[in-house]
């Protein structure tokens, strides 16, 4: 009987998969010719990536060698790219004008990497990940050392960037989204992925969105690339760049044969395209409305191609869940099934933050349906299994999480955080005392309270806010012979209190909101109304250049840049700095009532004007104009510097003894923009009569004949509070610098809505006045730290966002209002 | 049961809302919001606190709930009720999303509602 010819297009590990299958259930039924674009035999592509960082050899990883090919009398045209389908003739050609006829054809063509079209994309140097020409050409760039950018930050991006790294280069990694591998992991483990690749000293640049790859000087001869640019204007140096932003079915040459094409070569159930002697084979392949780019599923297409061509016409292909590894040595990661949040949806969370392992299950009706675990993956297949079973997890519900050997265990050490503290870190920031210093401290004088270790070691005996801390190490130095004083809780999140909180961030250089979340073990997943503003202000201030804002952390006061009222619109307060205005700025105003029909104007309390009733889409407009006067958004919203209020002073008044409108004016240029714990209000009177209401401001300036006394901690709102005297000064200069102290120490000690007078009232004003008045070293330190993060705050919001920052605030994502025009 | 596909009605991309964000869209009967989690779910509800019809678009989104900014209570985006102590409950959409697009079903959004 004549064999049928069956010939195959592409000779990766799908179709391989498929062959073996096949001449183990029908050896004699077809004659068999492949032809590959790849010069060389099937191999294991998955393992590239142990090739590139050396760990492996080629050798090492091919499937079948020649002599499989010889066994089962099969032709293989190695560097053979098909061309063409002539579905009439029933044949191929390649590009070196072979010609062979098929009665049975697989197309198995793969993916095509993502090339994204930036300027200088076709620059020499330019590399993507796909075959091992490849990851030869990046192991003959790595001779030369010098930087590799990588572009994305999934699977395929993450393991280049590994075993270039190990090959000597220092590596970038940009990717475009907050988190690394947000298609397989959530942004809990993202950040752990992101934390490990980090510590293997490879840069990661989240929401990294590239704009160009600049070339060498053609001058020079023939341009190669030199860096990568960012649309932030972040310019990197490269020597090579590697795409690995993605991959999308190859499916030209099956289009071109007229088959229908989705965004794969569409396939029935039973592995046929439109074409019923054409079978579409691996990543190539469209089924179920799905495109696939790990081998599970392809494996599973080929044992339904191999029995159809043996004649099982049965054989159908269902996808089922596919799970994700890293193969990054050292890094342990794993991800399967559909782990989004969803109404029907449970969540099981262990975090572990001392041994960084992080593990969600996600399940429905008793059923496994998702799993993402980073760190200690060694129950990965047995989720994995329950989870393609869909078997009923009920019974094992309350251990299910600690995996398949869990016999009791022990809770969660609630003070982890703590006792991962290397002895180094610093605990009391006020006196420099490390953990260490604390812990011999107790050993060493048989210390058992907390009067003693302060005595001894003077760990928060000053400003007293690492109190918790102190007492968490006493704990664990002393076991239960220590029973610390409850701390308050920052929310129901979490059982650390604000202070403690801070000094973490500090300590464990904690520099985003999941990171705290993560590594102080909150038991929600995103924390909540209490606490996200709470950690957005602490991240703020502690990391003035490198944190990025939250706006979504923040109330929509803050997040919009004006004051929300009773009926969801807003109220619009410019700065008058000190409370002076001029015709200008007044006409600009009314210009504005008259423009957007603005209801109500009023003047504040704090000597300025406030426009109120501003619809929402409105403020964009409304600032522009305002901008365009010169005027600033006064932040009558913020937990920041509010007002300045002043008195006319020695330029008018006949009691005045200085400039205390000028004062005014240089102390609001020099604090505005900046974010506070809770909102802070200064005045500046000219004399004792003090008409500008100094003594019940948070901080209060009363000129005199001699200088200026400064006050703090005053009030006049829920609580009414008269002023203390913190001292003297004799300058303008002066009083500034003394007022930014005052702030800055403010800004590092106080908790979040805690007014200057509570927090006077806790640390001690003799405590304010050390710092920021009398120990000119610690003053000046203080006035330095803030005039580094005053770089970053001193930009009007209201400018960013005419300019279009933010520009989904003010706008509705659709209009449905004529609806019934619409259908 | 929807059987009319034309009841679904595209009115945008997820990644046209924030994460932990909201996004309104208007429609006769008044606004609505959309909420993005940070799981990538999408929840619409009315944009109108059962308290004092705080503007519930403006809050903060944590979890599956967000908390109102005008008082401060918390709704859940699943069922439209108040948590906790306080009792309300605010009107939900239906809502999904394909390829990437939210697709709202506009049975309920006519002029003189149905409902
Ligand atoms: C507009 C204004 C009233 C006015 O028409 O004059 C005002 C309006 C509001 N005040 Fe005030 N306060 C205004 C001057 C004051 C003053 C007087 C002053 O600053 O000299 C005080 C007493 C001084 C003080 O702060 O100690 C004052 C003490 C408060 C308090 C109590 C604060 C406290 O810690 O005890 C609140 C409530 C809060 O912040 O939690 C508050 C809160 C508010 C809020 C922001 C309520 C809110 O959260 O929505 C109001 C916003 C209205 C809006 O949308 O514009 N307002 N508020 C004044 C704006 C000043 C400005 O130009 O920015
Ligand atoms: C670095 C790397 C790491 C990976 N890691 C994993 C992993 O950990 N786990 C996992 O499950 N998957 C992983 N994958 C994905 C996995 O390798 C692929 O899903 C799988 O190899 C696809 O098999 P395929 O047969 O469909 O296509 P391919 O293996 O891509 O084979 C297609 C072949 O067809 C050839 N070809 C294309 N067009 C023509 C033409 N017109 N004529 C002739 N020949 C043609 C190509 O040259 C290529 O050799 C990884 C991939 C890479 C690149
Ligand atoms: S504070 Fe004194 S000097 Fe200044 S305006 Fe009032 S009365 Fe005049
Ligand atoms: S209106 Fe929402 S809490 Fe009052």
């Amino acid at each position: 009987m004549q064999k049928q010819r069956l010939v195959v297009v592409g000779n990766g590990m799908a179709p391989g998969r498929a062959l073996e299958r096949l001449f183990e259930a029908a050896p004699d039924a077809y004659d068999v010719t492949i032809f590959n674009a790849e010069p060389r035999v099937n191999y294991d592509r998955i393992m590239l990536s142990p090739v590139l960082s050396g760990e492996k050899t080629f050798e090492e990883i091919v499937i079948h060698g020649d002599g499989w090919y010889i066994d089962h009398g099969v032709t293989l045209y190695k560097g053979h790219k098909i061309t063409a389908i002539d579905r009439a003739a029933r044949t191929v050609t390649s590009e070196h004008g072979v010609v062979a006829p098929y009665d049975k054809l697989i197309i198995a063509t793969g993916s095509v990497p993502t090339i994204i079209p930036v300027p200088g994309h076709k620059l020499a140097g330019v590399l993507t990940y796909r075959d091992l020409d490849d990851v030869d050409a990046m192991l003959l760039a790595a001779k030369g050392r010098g930087r590799a950018v990588v572009i994305g930050g999934g699977l395929l991006g993450l393991e280049a960037a590994a075993g270039l790294k190990q090959q000597g280069m220092d590596v970038t990694v940009l990717h475009l989204m907050p988190t690394l591998m947000e298609r397989q992991l959530d942004p809990n483990a993202g950040y752990l992925l992101q934390k490990a690749v980090q510590a293997r000293g490879i840069d990661v640049i989240t929401r990294a969105n590239t704009k160009e790859i600049v070339g060498t000087d053609p001058a020079l001869g023939p341009p190669r690339v030199k860096a990568v640019r960012l649309d932030d204007g972040t310019e990197i140096e490269a020597s090579i760049v590697v795409m690995a932003a993605g991959i999308r079915p190859n499916a030209a040459l099956a289009k071109d044969a007229g088959l229908t094409i989705n965004r794969g070569i569409v396939v029935t159930p039973d592995m046929r395209t439109s074409d019923p002697d054409i079978f579409a084979l691996g990543e190539c392949a469209e089924a179920s409305n799905q495109v696939f780019g790990l081998v599970a599923p392809l494996y599973e297409m080929a044992n339904v191609v191999a029995a159809q061509l043996a004649g099982t016409s049965d054989a159908a292909f269902s996808p089922s869940a596919t799970a994700t590894k890293l193969k990054v040595t050292g890094i342990n990661l794993f991800s399967a099934g559909d782990f989004a949040e969803a109404p029907d949806r449970e969540e099981i969370v262990l975090r572990d933050a001392a041994r960084n392992v992080y593990k969600r299950l996600v399940l429905k009706d008793d059923k496994l349906l998702g799993v993402v675990m980073y760190g200690d993956t060694s129950d990965g297949a047995w989720f994995f299994d329950l989870l393609k079973r869909q078997a009923d997890v009920s019974e094992l519900r309350e251990t299910l999480i600690f995996g398949q050997s869990y016999a009791g265990g022990a809770p969660l050490d609630p003070m982890a955080a703590v006792a991962a503290l290397p002895d180094e870190a610093e605990i009391c920031g006020c006196n420099g005392i490390c953990k260490g210093r604390i812990v011999s401290a107790i050993k060493d004088k048989g210390l058992s309270s907390l009067d003693d270790v302060r005595a001894h070691t003077k760990a928060s005996a000053s400003c007293g806010s690492c109190t918790g801390l102190v007492e968490q190490v006493m704990k664990l130095t002393l076991g239960d012979a220590y029973n610390p004083a409850a701390v308050q809780p920052m929310c129901g999140c979490t059982g650390h209190g604000h202070d403690d909180v801070r000094r973490l961030i500090v300590a464990k250089e904690l520099k985003s909101i999941p990171a705290v979340l993560q590594e102080l073990e909150w038991s929600t997943s995103n924390g909540c109304a209490k606490c996200r503003p709470a950690l957005n202000y602490y991240l703020l201030a502690t990391w003035p250049l490198d944190y990025r804002d939250d706006s979504q952390s923040r109330f929509i006061n803050e997040r919009v840049h004006a004051n929300i009222q009773k009926d969801g619109t807003f109220s619009v307060v410019p700065r008058m700095w000190g409370g002076l205005t001029t015709a200008n700025e007044l006409r600009a105003i009314a210009d504005v009532v008259d423009k957007f029909r603005i209801p109500t104007v009023k003047v504040t309390g704090g000597q300025r004007i406030d426009m109120l009733g501003v619809k929402k889409d409105d403020l964009p407009a409304v600032w522009a104009d305002l901008n365009k006067a010169g005027m600033v958004s006064g932040a009558a919203y913020a937990k920041g510097l509010r007002t300045v209020k002043t008195c006319v002073g020695s330029d008018w008044c006949r009691f005045g003894t200085q400039d205390s409108t000028g004062l005014g004016v240089k102390l609001e240029k020099h604090l505005w923009g900046s974010w506070t714990p809770a909102k802070v209000k200064l005045a500046v009177s000219g004399c004792p009569r003090n008409c500008a209401e100094a003594t019940c401001k948070d901080v209060g300036i009363i000129c005199v004949d001699s200088g200026y006394e400064i006050h703090i901690g005053g009030a006049a709102g829920l609580d009414i509070k008269g002023t203390e005297v913190l001292g003297h000064s004799t300058t303008q200069e002066e009083t500034v610098e003394i007022v930014a102290a005052i702030v800055q120490l403010y800004r590092e000690q106080g908790r979040y809505l805690e007014r200057i007078y509570k927090w006077m009232k806790r640390v001690g004003l003799d405590s304010i006045r050390a710092q920021a008045l009398d120990d000119t070293e610690k003053r000046a330190a203080l006035v330095a730290r803030f005039a580094l993060s005053q770089q970053s705050a001193q930009v009007d919001p209201w400018r960013e966002r005419t300019e279009g920052k933010e520009a989904h605030e003010f706008r509705p994502l659709a209009d449905l209002t004529r609806l019934e025009a619409a259908e | 049961m929807n059987m009319q596909h034309s009841n679904w009605i595209d009115v945008g991309a997820l990644e046209d809302i924030p994460k932990l964000g909201a996004r309104l869209v208007k429609t006769p009967r008044g606004c609505l919001a959309l909420f993005r989690t940070d799981a990538d779910e999408v929840f619409a509800l009315d944009d109108k606190c059962p308290h004092k019809g705080g503007p519930l678009s403006q809050g903060i989104v944590h979890g599956k709930s967000v908390t109102c900014p005008l008082h401060n209570w918390v709704i859940s985006l699943e069922t439209g009720a108040a948590c906790g102590a306080d009792e309300g409950t605010t009107a939900t959409h239906k809502v999904r999303i394909e390829a990437g697009r939210l697709l709202l079903d506009a049975t309920s959004l006519a002029p003189s509602s149905a409902r």
